[in-house]
């Protein structure tokens, strides 16, 4: 990614530098040779030439076309992560990033990430908005407290990158950052069972979902008086409005905090509020739970 | 110039000596006046907003934050911003030289309304005592941008009292802008059509669209934190059901179109210098005019190019990418003509005219940056970065800035009936030029590099372009201080101007310097072009 974003700087570097010359030069030269001096007191008149005007107006239009074509597909790129992305969760608050990998090791203010392999950042923020970004990667996104944003990477190189937030968010804006470390895949593997290891996301999710009594309306088989949450991930769900969604982290989120907003069709809305009972970190691990039981294609994950 | 035969005199009665004492300042309902109380009260909001940005660049020497605490260095970006914006350059151009040249420049005695003239200068101070009680209350550590939640919930500084100021403060815009739409409308001088129009009224005119159309989402926007802050109603903060999304589109709406308030003034001021210092008219005068509206329009429709890495739908990015494009271009052909004016032209290097070129110049740059902004794929990489400090320096400070140095300068004479030294101007230009790509071309590279804004402190490997910025800061320091004090020294000892020192077109020049309570001794007709300089050069000369 840095590579074509580079490639693409350059040329913008390429075509203004261009521009910015012809126009210097052009005034320099004007300058110099029409300056008013003993036998040139005169200005020449000169008439309002259409043909220069319309050139002007054509030729920079053109280009800025392309440089939209251009940003544009970069832009795509880096909002759809390809689907065999690890994906990572990200929790900014005042002033700290906290990241969780899926097997269970949570680290804060450092990220560690295989070489050679897409990761995606699923973030979201406690309190203000805040931004990840790692300039080596060429990648930001704001953090938002209402929802969740993604950014994804893949890194080419092993080394120790700067992590910023790059969104103003208060008093220690400046000390919210730390380090991405890309390792080799086998370091990696290695690291990530390492010491402070705790249970893979999914596993803490299951445990949530019985301490929380999700467990007895939502049964697996459809019978209670929850919808069933079983290969639920990913498809969209009719809801008692008429309207249709897919049922993605964010819609979990929010079914959580606000159960009675977007009730699935067929169900009454019964379900009392978890807001303030489960932290972001708690609807991570239920949302990693959740997909557990099942992806789009009804599939069951290992 | 001095190539009269006989010196200059004063004339015998002018604005200035008609009534004397306080009370003749303060209710004031000429235009002149007001806009030298506006002089004035601008002047002392931008040494305010220059100290500021002296202790930030001073705390930035050193990556490590030893100068002030984390607290402060929040506010004083917060305070910069905030003096500069709102209470410098937004009012600068409009209401220091738009309201002494506007009434001259068309014939006119006076604007359409002088009474919302002077209310506007009073709300405008009232707006001012707000900022100052907010900056020594405790300062305020939100942006200028004031970003919810972040203004609405969590910061504990005078928000409220500095949203106030800024609140009030943009009713004197308001007013101004609508006192300008109503003057061009109504008041021009007999045989002033729209085409034979100066081009610094083209700009106020599309200035004061901008103004009258903008300025009240963002006083509804303020109201609605102050809404959520003192009375927890939830608008933009999620915890209580808002959209913090939403307020960056209600500020936006209004901060972007803001920065063509700050620039197309001067545009229209630097058409004018061009064309009097070129000797020529100016070169595709309707395509001048016009982009001056066009940049006006379109300026409404790009404020999602500063929310792409929000959370904003990836097809909104899409549409705000080549509507901010689209916008590029009228200031591009701005930039062509201004060019082509100078071809074939008999040009005389005046300060108002280096002013005129480093404008060109700094605004070329600026522009051109900005196209790496829009392009979405880069953006992202740079947005919030150093690098878009450096762009939008180079457009306020290199364009609204220089702008506003080259108007004074070429006005100066009008509106003191004194010149200003010739060589001190000249150096003090100069000063100006090279302090300011010293301060703010390093910031490109370090926003390249990845050095988010509104950073307290920061990588070592950043330090060397940092001191650059400094170093470049301290001499733009200087150029400033300059003018600051030739110009004062020349209100009792600059050569006597007489009418027309430039020998320039252009009915404010056709009175005399200063001009007199009611402007024209009998109204002016006009029967000409605009920029007939070839014409008059061949009668004198």
């Amino acid at each position: 990614m840095a590579g074509s974003v580079d490639m693409l700087y350059f040329f913008l570097i390429a075509v203004s530098a261009s521009f910015a010359c012809l126009i210097f030069s052009a005034i320099a030269y004007f300058m110099v040779k029409y300056r008013r001096r003993p036998g040139h007191e005169q200005a020449v008149p000169t008439q309002t030439h259409i043909g220069l005007e319309i050139a002007w107006t054509g030729i920079p239009l053109l280009l800025t076309v392309v440089m939209f074509v251009w940003g544009a597909k970069l832009f795509f790129n880096e909002y759809n992560a390809p689907p065999n992305a690890m994906e990572i969760f990200v929790v900014g608050k005042q002033w700290m990033w906290k990241f969780q990998h899926p097997e269970g090791r949570a680290e804060i203010n450092e990220l560690h990430v295989p070489r050679g392999q897409p990761v995606k950042l699923t973030m979201i923020s406690e309190d203000v908005i805040h931004d990840l970004f790692v300039p080596a990667f060429r990648v930001k996104k704001d953090v938002l407290p209402s929802r969740y944003t993604m950014v994804w990477f893949e890194a080419t190189r092993t080394g120790s990158y700067h992590l910023f937030c790059s969104q103003y968010c208060g008093t220690q804006h400046s000390k919210m950052g730390g380090w991405v470390d890309v390792m080799e895949p086998a370091d990696y593997a290695k690291w990530i069972d390492g010491p402070g290891a705790g249970e893979p996301l999914a596993v803490a999710g299951a445990q949530l979902f019985q301490k929380f009594g999700c467990a007895a309306c939502h049964l697996a088989q459809g019978n209670g008086q929850g919808p069933s949450l079983v290969g639920v991930f990913g498809r969209p769900v009719k809801l008692a409005s008429g309207a249709t969604i897919e049922a993605n982290e964010d819609y979990i989120r929010e079914t959580i905090t606000h159960p009675g907003v977007k009730v699935v069709a067929g169900y009454q809305p019964i379900m009392p509020t978890f807001k303030g009972l489960v932290s972001e970190e708690g609807t991570q691990q239920l949302i990693a739970y959740i997909k557990s039981l099942g992806s789009e294609n009804g599939v069951k994950n290992p | 110039m001095t190539n009269t035969a006989s010196a200059p005199q004063m004339p015998r009665d002018h604005y200035l000596n008609g009534r004397y004492g306080l009370k003749s300042w303060l209710l004031t309902t000429d235009h002149k006046r007001i806009a030298l109380l506006y002089l004035v009260s601008v002047t002392l909001f931008f040494l305010l907003g220059g100290i500021y940005a002296a202790l930030i660049r001073l705390e930035l020497l050193t990556p490590y934050g030893r100068f002030v605490s984390d607290e402060n260095y929040n506010k004083l970006f917060t305070m910069h911003g905030l003096v500069m914006i709102f209470f410098f350059l937004i009012p600068s151009i409009p209401a220091v030289l738009g309201n002494f040249m506007l009434p001259l420049m068309i014939g006119a005695r006076d604007l359409a309304f002088p009474r919302i003239n002077l209310a506007s200068w009073y709300i405008y101070v009232l707006g001012g005592i707000f900022t100052i009680t907010a900056a020594v209350t405790g300062g305020v550590d939100t942006g200028w941008t004031f970003y919810t939640p972040y203004s609405s919930t969590y910061s504990n500084s005078a928000v409220i009292t500095m949203a106030v100021g800024v609140f009030i403060t943009g009713f004197s815009s308001i007013f101004t802008g609508l006192n300008f739409i109503v003057t061009i409308h109504k008041m021009r001088a007999p045989g002033l059509t729209w085409f034979r129009l100066p081009l610094f009224v083209w700009a106020l005119y599309g200035t004061s669209l901008i103004m009258v159309l903008g300025t009240p989402v963002l006083a509804i926007t303020l109201a609605l934190v102050g809404l959520e802050r003192i009375f927890h109603v939830g608008i933009f903060n999620p915890a209580m059901g808002g959209d913090p999304l939403l307020f960056q589109h209600l500020f936006w709406f209004y901060s972007h179109p803001a920065v063509y308030i700050m620039i197309l003034p001067s545009m229209g001021v630097v058409s004018e210098v061009i064309a009097c210092f070129s000797r020529k008219k100016i070169f595709g005068y309707k395509f001048v005019a016009f982009s001056s509206l066009a940049i006006a329009v379109l300026g409404f429709l790009v404020w999602g190019h500063h929310m792409f890495v929000s959370g904003q739908s990836v097809y909104a990015g899409m549409v705000f990418s080549i509507l901010s494009f689209a916008v590029a271009i009228p200031s591009a052909i701005k930039v062509f003509n201004w060019t082509a004016t100078l071809h074939k032209g008999a040009v005389i290097y005046q300060t108002p005219m280096l002013y005129g070129l480093g404008f060109i110049g700094l605004f070329t740059i600026g522009g051109l940056t900005g196209l790496f902004l829009a392009t979405l794929g880069v953006d992202v990489h740079v947005h919030d970065t150093y690098f878009v400090i450096a762009h939008f320096h180079y457009i306020m400070v290199g364009g609204a800035v220089m702008g506003y140095m080259s108007g004074l300068h070429y006005w100066w004479p009008k509106i003191t009936g004194r010149l200003y030294p010739e060589s001190w101007g000249r150096l003090a230009a100069l000063i100006i030029f090279i302090g300011f790509n010293l301060t703010f071309f390093p910031q490109f590279v370090l926003g390249y590099l990845g050095m988010p804004r509104r950073y307290h402190t920061y990588p070592p490997e950043f330090q060397v372009l940092n001191v650059m910025s400094s170093a470049g800061a301290s001499i733009l320091g200087v150029g400033y201080l300059l003018p600051l004090l030739y110009l004062i020294w020349s209100l009792r000892y600059g050569p006597i101007a007489g009418p027309n020192p430039w020998r320039a077109t252009g009915l404010e020049w056709q009175t005399s310097s200063p001009p007199p309570t009611d402007n024209f001794l009998e109204t002016p007709v006009v029967t000409d072009e605009p920029y007939n300089y070839e014409a008059k050069d061949m009668d004198s000369g």
